[in-house]
């Protein structure tokens, strides 16, 4: 094809692609940069003697994770975080399973727009918009200080997108499949437990794990709705690693946060070998 | 032990369209009985219906003289083959044929026992461990069935089971199907589109069209004697001959020809009366062209059907096809004289489509 071109206009041709080619590397270099810089800041400063703003790395030290762990905080919010996610996501999964089935399989008129409106005021509910009507309700509930609480309202922010993404994994499920273990006589919950739920487990890693992530890196719904710092997860002990001065703590934040994001990241480079990350439905054979 | 029953059976679809008809039907106890009809005939909601995985509108069905209209599938007693077989993919072949044993609370050692057992009656032995998504096409329908045997139920529900197979191997599961029925002994629902498995399977049929029983009987009755226009252009795998006749004297005027009457509407239809002739190539025959009754024509076009040629005869505007034997097949262009079997021949009324014959025996 480029032999086609004849003299100087080829050349200018080359140029001109040549040039675009540039303008494009630069582009990604820049955007890149952009992104790459805050990590670099947290893989480095973290092991800095000097932990600073900026991603240098003046001296290499272990002292920074020492101070972290003497931190009376720090293993109490790590285990709490944990916890908190795991209810979240139990609750998350039992809940987005039973609803996305229902869903998928029951012919309900305006099923679609119930979705969308769901999907529309999770979020809503769960930000900060809400937060004081939540924090009322909470606090007549009695469920203010108490995981079950923060569970509670984190799971009705999760939830619609769960079903959202879980309905598209069953309404790929054929339904000769479920039809077949009616005639042998299995009840919806058989055939839910029995034929759907191995079929969608792709789908249900998914919006497990996504929930942990949600939960684990949720700042503001803990903090309202907790007040003791002993029940607290990371992402609320971390907001208060101040220096005596009233300065931000660099050495024990660079550190704390290197460990609360290393779960995240190994979770993610699990399930994404295990399933693969999608986030439609489908089944392979 | 059970035959199936239905009676009046409607059933209509959200949005009004009508998939069955009034529809009555009665199968005898032990028979392969095969329901055959285009797609949208309302074939498979008949059995859907008879399953239970479709509530009918109006209409009651009974399964071994039991009303089970309002039961659910798993209390019928019925075993049902989809046409994608519907094996679960995370489940080995022992676990799938087990599966319905689970459901029926049977325990563990037993049910393995019973799959094992039913597996290698079905040449399944060595396949056991493997997953569907490892098997074959037959193989994977052998597991369908093998998971339905594996039950004991009084009635199979079979929906198009051969269709997603190749050619060949289609033939062989047939054979294989039929031979399997036999043994059961166990009432046997058939859906299909295909007339010649219809044909060589069932021991009683029926042809649908929109909702409706359009005739009723053995593979041979209705390949020979087809009760109207619908069917005769349905059945048979050479599609018969349909001819626009006119009676003229004890005799049709057919394609510019005169034939003898058939034998079966011999005096059962008046002078001047329009009608079709309804014959099967098969029983066309063609000869030289000096043979004076019957009609005559230009050989248009030759199909070869290997044991024999499919010849389209043109005569006098209309194409008449006929089956010669190979060997005796004349050249493209050729003139020759068409025959009509006298006592194959079928007439059709032409208002109403339906058989020129005696009164049709009852059932």
């Amino acid at each position: 094809m480029a032999a086609q071109g004849s003299g100087g206009a080829g050349g200018r041709e080359v140029v001109a692609g040549l040039l675009s080619r540039l303008g494009l590397y630069l582009f990604v270099v820049v955007v890149s940069a952009y992104f790459a810089l805050p990590m670099l800041w947290l893989l480095l400063t973290p092991f800095s003697t000097r932990p600073s703003l900026a991603a240098t790395l003046p001296g290499v030290t272990l002292d920074n994770f020492r101070g972290v762990f003497e931190n009376p905080y720090v293993l109490t919010s790590l285990r709490n975080s944990l916890l908190l996610a795991l209810y979240t996501m139990a609750l998350v999964v039992a809940s987005a399973t039973l609803a996305a089935y229902a869903l998928s399989r029951v012919r309900l008129p305006g099923r679609d727009l119930l979705l969308y409106v769901l999907l529309l005021f999770s979020s809503v509910v769960s930000g900060t918009a809400a937060m004081v009507p939540l924090f009322l309700l909470m606090f007549q509930l009695d469920l203010v200080n108490t995981y079950l609480g923060v569970t509670l309202a984190l799971t009705g922010g999760l939830l619609p997108a769960a079903i959202f993404i879980l309905k598209d994994f069953m309404d790929g499920t054929p339904a000769s499949y479920e039809e077949s273990a009616r005639v042998f006589g299995a009840s919806p919950l058989q055939v839910l437990r029995d034929v759907v739920a191995p079929l969608v487990r792709p789908g249900l890693a998914v919006i497990a794990v996504w929930t942990l992530v949600n939960v684990w890196g949720n700042f503001l719904m803990p903090f309202i709705l907790l007040r003791d710092p002993d029940v607290a997860p990371a992402s609320v002990v971390m907001f208060s690693f101040y220096t005596e001065g009233g300065q931000a703590n660099l050495r024990l934040l660079a550190a704390f946060s290197l460990l609360y994001s290393v779960p995240v990241v190994l979770l993610y480079v699990f399930v994404n070998r295990r399933y693969g990350f999608r986030f439609y439905g489908g089944i392979k054979r | 032990m059970a035959e199936v029953e239905v009676s009046s059976l409607t059933k209509e679809f959200p949005g009004g369209a009508r998939a069955l008809d009034g529809l009555d039907l009665r199968t005898v106890d032990g028979e392969f009985f095969a329901l055959l009809g285009p797609s949208g005939c309302g074939k498979t909601t008949l059995l859907r219906t008879i399953a239970g995985l479709e509530a009918p509108t109006a209409g009651k069905v009974t399964i071994g003289g039991r009303d089970v209209t309002r039961l659910p599938p798993g209390d019928r007693d019925v075993a049902m083959v989809f046409q994608d077989y519907a094996l679960y993919p995370h489940m080995t072949v022992t676990d799938n044929v087990a599966y319905p044993l689970k459901i029926k609370k049977v325990a563990k050692e037993a049910r393995r026992g019973t799959a094992a057992e039913v597996a290698s009656d079905l040449q399944l032995d060595t396949l056991l461990e493997r997953r569907p998504g490892q098997l074959s096409g037959g193989q994977q329908q052998r597991v369908a069935l093998a998971r339905a045997i594996a039950v004991r139920p009084k009635v199979f529900l079979f929906d198009e089971p051969l269709s997603n197979l190749d050619a060949r191997l289609r033939l062989e599961a047939r054979t294989f199907l039929k031979r399997l029925q036999r043994e059961l002994g166990v009432t046997t629902v058939y859906v299909t589109h295909d007339q010649s498995e219809a044909l060589a399977l069932a021991d009683r049929m029926a042809v649908m069209e929109a909702g409706r029983i359009r005739q009723l009987g053995t593979p041979s009755e209705v390949f020979h004697r087809p009760a109207n226009l619908f069917v005769a252009g349905f059945i048979g795998s050479t599609p018969m001959n349909l001819l626009p006749a006119r009676v003229e004297n004890g005799a049709l005027r057919v394609a510019g020809g005169l034939l003898p009457l058939p034998a079966a509407a011999a005096g059962r239809v008046a002078d001047g009366e329009e009608a079709t002739l309804g014959a099967r190539p098969e029983y066309v025959a063609l000869g030289p062209p000096e043979d004076a009754d019957g009609l005559s024509g230009t050989v248009a076009l030759l199909e070869n059907l290997g044991t024999g040629f499919l010849v389209s005869v043109e005569c006098d505007g209309a194409t008449v096809q006929a089956v010669v034997p190979e060997g005796g097949e004349p050249g493209v262009g050729d003139r020759v004289a068409v025959r009509v079997d006298r006592d194959r021949a079928l007439v059709y009324r032409a208002g109403d489509g339906e058989l020129v014959a005696a009164a049709p025996r009852a059932g």
